[in-house]
């Protein structure tokens, strides 16, 4: 089983360097592009590979590409490395940021020329304070080897890259909001149509990408679309970064093949629930995806299963919750979270999450009503997508909206018997 | 006109079909067809962002879809062929859950909020039906600030529309009003407490749909909308003659809102002009006539007819006109004393500035622009003027033409002495001499056209500039040219009309605006009459004895020394104003009269624009009556008929037009006093007005009879026609469910666009060329500072220079104390630092002023504030020498 993106990766020893990364035949991708190819040839095999976006949209990388205008003589574009991780439970680019910055640095390098983007910028979580600290030497590294500056190994390709570390909005993860946020804005979301793709940063075309989805380029390039297609069990292609988190006995991260089913990663490689604890139901993508349940054990974890099931892919990396935790609470806290990070702009989410925050908390301490659950069933179709400005209420939805539906006596018991049956 | 020229495009609301134009948002257009869709952030000026989510409907594929979409309606585009649907029940209970939202932290306080009855907030929530409060938690609470004289804050009212700093910030270029922090604890204020910096913060009072940002001027004599009588008014306090709402009650001018006029100011007003209308209510107005000869007491109508009556037959009078008085008032002068007796009051040079742009916007070569046109002007160049202390709107208007967000639209090149605020949007400022403005402007009009005079000895960057900026304005489809009367000099003037006779065409006329000093100022200057220089020599010469100085502080116009000499000349002044100034102190015979908001009148702003104002109210002292009613009485003494009710202000304009065909156009910017809707005359009052039979019972119980107008077609009362009155005569705005300010949308042709049957007002200057295009020579030699001799600027001041704002305590908080200014390499050889006292001499007049470095004036060029109290009385051109010390 090829482990593409992670291969390198051994947190035993200190993280690759330039030379480390060389000679395990990093940057050949770069070569190969740089020197080789056209940038719409980079595009295309990016696209026939179908390799799809790892923030949680699940769009095709390639096409996302294929928008950025690419005619203009001299026109400023921008591509950013989307490192802003924030989403709940998820851990999944800091692997990739701590294991192998090169990996995430080379395929930047790669995708710009593929835009011709001649700036680029990874916008990193404030918190990952080693991986500012990786990244910041990587770049210099690269930059003293020729990967990074003018005309890289002769190609006539420029390339600036920065580091941007964020202030810790997991609003900034939302592409626009974090393009408002580089340019020195409040990190509010911006209307689209345009798209960051014609209008980004500054006004100028741009292209914002997932570290994980970044990290998967230079394999891309050296080894075909076919082979990044055969990496899967399923339709959609590639490996995967899998995460879980919970009452289970080995949690932890592994690359594995799309597909990889929910039972598999639990039971195999999570080393199954904790003795004692039993499985009630899982978040399979971060905190802003549907509740899957036992009967959902089944499904495989790529874009289009998870869908089917009800729930979303997202960043595949898993939240389980387990018999000995409330439902409610286990909801109220991901609301909390999320009427938090609103960012204010708009109406249903500004005003709609603190109220439901508000409810949960109360059903939570035994003083709910019935018609609270009227309430948040209110919210949950209110909150849709489309209704609010950007998908951060419609996400913070989805945790509530599945866990009123598969919970719904947890949260009736809490109304009648005036207190949480867990406490 | 447009159904012609575009293409309509078909829509369908409610399965009914609509015919709409294209490229307008969907929000609009149900607003423009009458629809009452609620919304909050989308703004006309402003556009759509669609962050409150309130203007939300149904958006179908096709005719077959029956699920469709939601979709924000200020977010859509008009397409042909659209299927939409407001009535449909998921978007209307959408909406009614927005309000629900945006109401969980409301307080709830409309009892007590000033916003209470002209609220956005309400209207809409009562629109949506939303009525049962479900959030039973702890509404959040913030902390206000204090903002300053003119606006109040109350952050618990705030429903985040962010319209306010979209407003301030975007639109007006403000710095020091924000958003801050996040999620449902976002607040909009300053980062401390502090005055409002930016000269248009008085419009967040407009703009806030709710009682955030209040008129704290309104709060110190508080009155809802529906308690005030309000008339159609012109702003008094600069010559951009903004449309304004004045707003009554108790005898008491109360408020100043903006009047839309889609080609004036739309829907915004600087501070000046919206907070500056308390000289009306100043215990410093005159309050009865005075005959000082007679008795240092105040005397009655009678004795005064009977004084006046001698005088009028025997004395050989002159009369001094105002640029601050209406056309009628200043034409009932002119009849009183006759064409050949009758002044402007104005200094030479000024009236030698007005004759100059006069006869440039007469030559039908150049286009006078307006407000709204200068908001999509492509190039601007504004040539020794700073638009946002001479006419802050315009300033407003430019900004909107090269503002840099969300796209960069025009360029702007400015030159003026001193840093201007718009220097920030400019692709280049340059601070330079009046003299080298004017040689900038001569070379640029030379780089454009040949025939155009070149300045000899020009240096080589004031050529490489008029080079660049020739270029950028040989591609301008919209070009416009600004410059004035501020410095004082008729070569930038002229220099301006040679640009803009260089860029004009026969088929498109380059925009040329000039800022002219007061708000009538182009009116009087169109009466083509002699300036105060001559009045005096007149009566200097004895050719006269007495004067009557209409509504005109001279002490503000000429040197002190100057006038004086004239008065005491003089056999008798008589003075008619509303506030006791410097003349008025000279009178020996005093005559008050109504302020704008007690009397009827026309003006013309700097455009050539004629507009009529409107009384407010009748006061309760008679004796301030309008200018031109005393003056046409005093008319008919000396003619020996007996005073009777005379003249309407329209019998005075039409006898104006033709006796100066000049103003034609000017008698017919308003329906006539006969004018009535279905047989009703148009009320001033609401028709909710509360109070009307017990306001005055302290006095007597009987109710007394409204005062009845018989000078035109509006009514002080309730009664009458309901519906909407034409542009010229709306007294407010109002329509039913829409209380607010917002109703505007109602009274528009196109929401946004023109009010309906067109904005009120004519422009009075040919629209065909009409002269021969010659163009002008009165180039000056390069400017070289003469030892120990500065040569003084007047700096116009937004908040200082003008005479009748400065009542208003906000205003004279505002404005600045005397300074000088000078710069660094000057203040070094004058051995003196910033603050260190300066003794200045101009013309005879010793002032004691605290040094300003202005780092960018040229050498040789001191800059003071314009006509600031302490600071008037001095005649333009200035020279004045400067010393170091206090003595």
């Amino acid at each position: 089983m090829e482990r593409p993106l992670t291969q390198h990766i051994n947190f035993n020893r200190t993280s690759l360097n330039l030379k480390d990364y060389v000679s395990v035949g990093g940057y050949q991708a770069v070569h190969k592009a740089l020197k080789s190819m056209a940038p719409q040839d980079v595009t295309k095999m990016v696209q026939e590979a179908d390799l799809k976006g790892r923030g949680g949209a699940g769009f095709n990388t390639g096409m996302k590409w294929s928008f950025v205008p690419m005619n203009e003589v001299g026109q400023i574009k921008y591509l950013i490395a989307n490192a802003d991780e924030m989403e709940p439970g998820t851990f999944k680019d800091r692997m990739l940021l701590e294991g192998n910055p090169h990996q995430l640095i080379e395929g930047m390098i790669v995708s710009a020329f593929a835009i011709q983007a001649n700036i680029s910028y990874v916008f990193l979580r404030w918190a990952y304070k080693k991986a500012a600290w990786l990244i910041e030497h990587a770049i210099a590294e690269a930059y003293a080897a020729g990967y990074l500056g003018k005309n890289i190994l002769g190609s006539r390709f420029n390339l600036e890259m920065h580091l941007h570390t964020g202030i810790g909005r997991y609003m900034c993860g939302e592409e626009t909001a974090l393009l408002n946020a580089l340019e020195g804005k409040r990190a509010t979301p911006r209307a689209k149509p345009p798209f960051p793709q014609v209008s980004g940063l500054f006004g100028k075309p741009t292209i914002v990408n997932n570290v994980e989805t970044l990290s998967n380029i230079p394999h891309i390039i050296n080894n075909g679309p076919d082979w990044f297609k055969a990496l899967s069990l399923t339709s959609d292609a590639g490996t995967k970064l899998y995460g879980i988190s919970g009452k289970v006995n080995k949690p932890g991260l592994w690359e594995l093949p799309m597909g990889t089913t929910i039972r598999e990663l639990i039971e195999e490689h999570a080393g199954g629930m904790k003795k004692g604890f039993k499985f009630r139901g899982a978040l399979p993508g971060g905190a802003s995806t549907d509740f899957l349940v036992e009967e959902h054990l089944d499904v495989k974890m790529d874009y289009k299963s998870v869908s089917a099931a009800g729930s979303r892919l997202g960043t595949g990396t898993m939240i389980i919750l387990d018999d000995h935790t409330c439902p409610v609470g286990f909801v109220h806290n991901l609301e909390h979270f999320f009427a938090q990070e609103s960012c204010g702009w708009c109406t249903p989410c500004r005003e709609g999450l603190p109220w439901t925050e508000r409810i949960l908390l109360s059903i939570e301490n035994g003083e709910g009503r019935m018609e609270d659950l009227d309430l948040l069933e209110m919210h949950t179709h209110h909150l849709g997508p489309g209704n609010t400005f950007c998908a951060l209420a419609p996400g913070a939805m989805e945790p509530l909206q599945s866990g009123l539906k598969y919970f719904r006596e947890d949260f009736e018991k809490h109304i009648n018997e005036k207190k949480c049956p867990w406490r | 006109m447009s159904l012609e020229v575009k293409k309509m495009a078909i829509i369908y609301i409610d399965h009914k079909a609509y015919e709409v134009t294209p490229g307008k948002n969907v929000l609009e257009t149900c607003l423009t067809l009458g629809f009452n869709l609620p919304y909050f952030c989308w703004h006309p000026a402003m556009g759509s962002v669609g962050a409150c989510r309130q203007c939300a409907i149904k958006l179908f594929k096709d005719e077959d879809d029956t699920r469709g979409r939601l979709v924000m309606s200020c977010m859509e585009m008009v397409k042909d062929n659209m299927y939409l649907s407001i009535d449909d029940p998921t978007a209307k209970a959408f909406r009614a859950q927005v309000i629900e939202w945006l109401m969980t932290n409301h307080p709830h306080d409309c009892a007590v909020c000033d916003e209470g009855g002209a609220c956005h907030l309400q209207d809409m929530t009562v629109m949506t039906g939303h009525t049962y409060r479900r959030f039973n938690y702890p509404k959040r609470s913030y902390k206000n600030q204090y903002l300053g004289p003119f606006i109040n804050h109350e952050m618990n009212r705030c429903i985040q529309c962010y319209r306010c700093v979209r407003f301030y910030k975007d639109y007006a270029g403000g710095k020091d009003l924000d958003v801050f922090a996040a999620h449902n604890h976002v607040y909009f204020g300053r980062a401390e407490d502090g005055i409002l910096e930016n000269e248009f913060s008085g419009n967040l009072a407009e703009i806030c749909p709710t009682g955030v940002f209040t008129d704290r001027t309104l709060k110190a004599h508080y009155t809802r909308k529906w308690d005030m009588t309000t008339a159609p008014s012109i702003c008094q306090h600069c010559s951009l003659g903004c449309n304004i709402i004045a707003g009554e009650r108790y005898g008491e001018l109360r408020q100043i809102t903006s009047r839309f006029n889609g080609e004036v100011n739309g829907y915004f007003l600087c501070d000046r002009g919206r907070f500056g209308y308390e000289f009306v209510n100043s215990t410093n107005r005159v309050q009865q006539p005075l005959i000082r000869s007679k008795s240092s007491d105040a005397t009655d109508k009678q004795s005064l007819y009977h004084y006046l009556k001698n005088i009028l037959a025997t004395d050989k009078i002159i009369g001094i006109a105002s640029p601050r008085a209406s056309l009628e008032a200043n034409f009932a002068l002119r009849k009183l004393v006759g064409k050949e007796n009758f002044y402007q009051g104005i200094p030479e040079m000024e009236a030698l500035l007005m004759r100059c742009i006069l006869y440039i916007l007469n030559t039908g070569h150049v286009h006078s622009s307006s407000l709204k046109e200068m908001e999509s002007a492509d190039v601007v160049l504004i040539l020794g003027e700073d638009p946002t202390n001479a006419a802050p709107l315009m300033a407003l208007a430019i900004r909107q033409a090269v503002r840099r967000e969300p796209i960069q639209k025009g360029e702007m090149y400015i030159a003026h002495p001193t840093q201007t605020k718009l220097d920030e949007l400019a692709s280049n400022a340059a601070h330079l001499s009046p003299d080298e403005i004017a040689r900038l402007g001569y070379a640029i009009a030379n780089a454009l056209n040949k025939n155009a005079p070149l300045p000899e000895n020009l240096n080589a960057n004031t050529l490489k500039l008029a080079k660049r900026i020739a270029r950028i304005l040989k591609k301008a489809t919209k070009p416009l040219i600004i410059s004035g009367t501020s410095l004082g000099s008729e070569s930038i003037i002229k220099a301006a009309a040679n640009v803009a006779f260089a860029l004009s065409t026969d088929d498109k006329k380059a925009s040329l605006s000039f800022i002219v000093p007061e708000c009538n100022s182009m009116g009087l200057a169109m009466m083509k009459a002699p300036s105060l220089m001559h009045a005096k020599e007149t009566i200097e010469n004895g050719k006269a004895n007495t004067i009557i100085v209409l509504e005109n502080d001279l002490y503000r116009r000429s040197a002190k020394k100057e006038i004086d000499t004239l008065f005491n000349l003089c056999k008798e002044v008589i003075v008619l104003d509303h506030l006791h100034n410097e003349t008025t102190g000279k009178a020996s015979v005093l005559i008050p009269v109504a302020t704008f908001a007690e009397a009827e009148g026309t003006m013309v702003n700097n455009e050539g624009r004629a507009q009529r104002f409107f009384q407010v109210f009748s006061p309760k002292n008679e004796n301030f009556r309008e200018s031109w009613r005393w003056l046409d009485e005093f008319r008919q003494f000396k003619d020996g008929i007996n005073p009777e009710e005379l003249k309407v202000p329209d019998d005075l304009m039409t006898e104006m037009v033709a006796s100066m065909p000049q103003f034609k156009g000017a008698e017919a910017v308003t329906p006539d006093a006969d004018f009535r809707m279905f047989g009703q005359k148009i009320p001033r009052e609401p028709h909710r007005y509360s109070g009307r039979t017990a306001m005055l019972a302290n006095i007597n119980v009987s109710e007394p009879k409204p005062h009845e107008d018989s000078i035109s077609a509006l009514s002080f009362t309730m009664e009458g026609y309901k519906g909407m009155p034409p542009a010229p005569l709306i007294p407010f705005f109002w329509a039913p469910g829409w209380n607010s300010v917002q109703s505007i949308n109602k009274y528009q042709e196109e929401v946004g666009g023109s009010l309906r049957g067109g904005d009120p007002g004519k422009r009075l200057f040919p629209k065909m060329p009409v002269l021969e295009k010659i163009f002008m020579n009165h180039i000056p030699p390069v400017f070289s500072p003469l030892p120990g001799e500065w040569q003084i600027l007047s700096l116009p001041q937004i908040f200082g220079t003008e005479e009748l704002s400065i009542y208003t305590p906000g205003v004279a908080e505002r404005a600045p104390k005397p300074y000088i200014a000078i710069n660094k390499k000057d203040a070094k050889s004058l051995n003196i630092i910033e603050n260190e006292s300066l003794q200045v001499q101009i013309q005879d007049q010793n002032y004691t002023l605290p040094v300003r470095i202005k780092k960018e004036l040229p050498d040789g060029l001191a800059g003071i504030p314009y006509n600031i109290p302490g600071m008037c009385g001095i005649g333009w051109p200035a020279k004045g020498t400067l010393k170091k010390g206090k003595t």
